[in-house]
């Protein structure tokens, strides 16, 4: 299964050759105080097989550029253009709590078209590529967050998505389950070839996963620094050269912090 | 000894360790472990102590309320028959009315045209509260209407149900239908604004749109809330059909037990005033007991969102 959606994604390259592109892009909302800019001019690609973390400080608008990415809003001005629909995770679960958990992930194959009498195969699958085997039955509640969110992964990759959208999806969990949920993340992504981009205020989760940071400025959001990760992997957060790289980004995401301060 | 200990655990756990397994078994292994220590153990609650504490409770009390409506009799502090009859007299009444083959009668005629008029109430609110829940437009014109008529009192419509059909079962139903449809629709519409945000955008990102979205993610989310909206919905039934069964009486209509009722005030029984109320709380209580409650529980208890105490 590993290998179809592998595929996939090389498809995708051959046609497009980028599996999100975000050119000029702003977005304002209307406040009572009028027009607020939260994202200013926002250029970026996200190529196939790519791992992308967008890192910034509250305000940055990074949601806001994923709600985009997503379709689930439209940009003021500026292009997005994506391969399909791209898959979501959010920071909660938002598995629905009257499925179990097997009939969340065949919900996302019913919609996407697939035939019923494959659903339950595909399902298990992608259970068992998320090393939660035994699940199918077991209704959301009885799960562990971890367990949660790795449904919500086989979900989100139940799309068969050539990007996978991730806003700060381990945010909620502890520091043990979440540095799992890491690995397995980076274990998933190499075996799917799927495209990640991955947001998060987290400096060491940014470097530990991903193979290119992009740091947002806040109010407005732009892009205020790129970094290649050139760590092999796989990382681990205590790694040397993660604490490196990680300190010296958070010196920079310091420094856009404190120009909010200066006035 | 202690010396001992720290270097053996140094070893199973140091560094070599980890890479002599390889990393994918490590995870594996390591993923197995936490999944094991977070996962909730559910157990259900024994027969014997649901007993002890849901059923024991609410007997003592009708057993207390039995007793103390004996004494007001036995000892005399009440002592017109016409006005409180002993529990013995009511009981006479059941077991006369049980003989001449009529209590189930009574019962039946009330009951068939209450749950009837509850289904048709059931067709008609839920597509309206859809409508209303979904569509602005509606919403604004006639949710306020919709909400109003739940303070209405059902027996209002009564003399005009009568003016345009006429004393017979369709005046009934029509009763029943202006009291039930406001509270399912209600119920309905509250059900889905309650639904978590999340759960739509998530719906949405799955590819579910326009009816499918109705289906797949709204309906089922805002289930709780419709049950809610069910249950009261049954209880305005049941009252608004025995404001018309008191109201309207006529031979055509049969004996249910609002006419019980008023037969027993016309005749000055008092007894069978008694036996008509119990008859009336008895039958509402029991259909919540044996239908709405359990299947609230049901949907309750798959979502986790049974709390135990």
């Amino acid at each position: 299964m590993a290998t179809t959606l592998a595929k996939a994604a090389v498809d995708g390259t051959e046609t497009t050759g980028h599996a999100a592109r975000i050119e000029h892009v702003s977005k304002s909302f209307a406040t009572p105080a009028g027009q607020q800019l939260v994202l200013d001019d926002i250029t970026l690609d996200v190529a196939p097989g790519e791992f992308v973390t967008l890192l910034g400080a509250s305000g940055c608008g990074k949601s806001t550029l994923l709600n985009l990415v997503a379709g689930l809003d439209k940009p003021s001005s500026g292009e997005i253009s994506t391969q399909g629909r791209p898959a979501l995770m959010f920071q909660e679960h938002a598995l629905f709590p009257w499925l179990t958990a097997g009939k969340n992930i065949e919900l996302a194959l019913k919609l996407r078209g697939i035939p019923k009498a494959d659903r339950r195969t595909r399902a298990e699958e992608l259970l068992e590529l998320v090393r939660l085997n035994g699940a199918y039955d077991k209704r959301v509640h009885e799960l562990s967050g971890g367990m949660r969110q790795r449904v919500a992964m086989a979900r989100a990759l139940a799309q068969d998505s050539q990007l996978l959208l991730m806003d700060e999806p381990f945010a909620a969990l502890d520091a043990i389950t979440r540095d799992v949920l890491h690995d397995e993340l980076t274990r998933i992504w190499r075996e799917t070839n799927v495209s990640v981009l991955f947001v998060t205020h987290n400096v060491r989760e940014a470097v530990r996963l991903a193979e290119r940071v992009v740091l947002l400025s806040s109010r407005p959001g732009r892009v205020a620094h790129e970094w290649r990760v050139g760590i092999p992997q796989p990382r681990r957060i205590e790694d040397t050269a993660v604490a490196e790289l990680s300190v010296e980004i958070t010196e920079q995401l310091r420094g856009e912090i404190r120009r909010h301060g200066q006035h | 000894m202690a010396s001992t200990e720290t270097t053996t655990a140094s070893k199973a756990v140091g560094p070599a360790a980890v890479t002599d397994s390889g990393p994918g078994q490590d995870l594996a292994g390591l993923e197995a472990g936490l999944d094991a220590l977070e996962t909730v153990q559910t157990v259900r609650t024994p027969l014997r102590q649901t007993l002890v504490r849901k059923v024991l409770p609410p007997l003592t009390a009708v057993v207390l309320v039995l007793v103390a409506w004996q004494a007001l009799v036995s000892f005399k502090i009440v002592t017109d028959p016409s006005k409180l009859p002993p529990p013995s007299a009511v009981w006479d009444e059941v077991s006369s009315a049980w003989l001449q083959g009529t209590l189930l009668d009574y019962i039946w005629t009330s009951v068939s045209r209450g749950l009837l008029g509850f289904l048709l109430a059931l067709a008609i609110g839920t597509p309206l509260g859809l409508v209303v829940a979904r569509v602005r437009f509606i919403r604004s014109a006639i949710g306020p209407i919709l909400s109003g008529l739940q303070s209405l009192p059902s027996v209002a419509w009564v003399p005009p149900a009568v003016i345009w059909l006429g004393l017979d079962n369709k005046m009934m139903y029509a009763v029943i239908l202006l009291g039930a449809v406001p509270s399912i629709a209600n119920g309905l519409v509250s059900g889905v604004d309650q639904v978590p945000p999340l759960f739509l955008r998530a719906g949405r990102t799955l590819g579910a749109t326009g009816l499918r979205h109705t289906w797949h993610i709204v309906l089922p989310a805002a289930l709780p809330g419709y049950l809610a909206g069910l249950k009261q919905g049954w209880a305005f039934s049941w009252r608004s059909l025995m404001a018309a069964e008191i109201i309207a009486s006529s031979p055509d209509l049969g004996v249910g037990l609002g006419q019980l009722l008023e037969n027993g005030r016309n005749a000055s029984s008092m007894s069978m005033v008694f036996l008509a109320i119990f008859l009336i709380l008895i039958v509402g209580i029991a259909i919540d007991l044996l239908i709405f409650s359990p299947l609230e529980r049901r949907v309750l208890r798959g979502r986790g969102l049974l709390v135990r105490s």
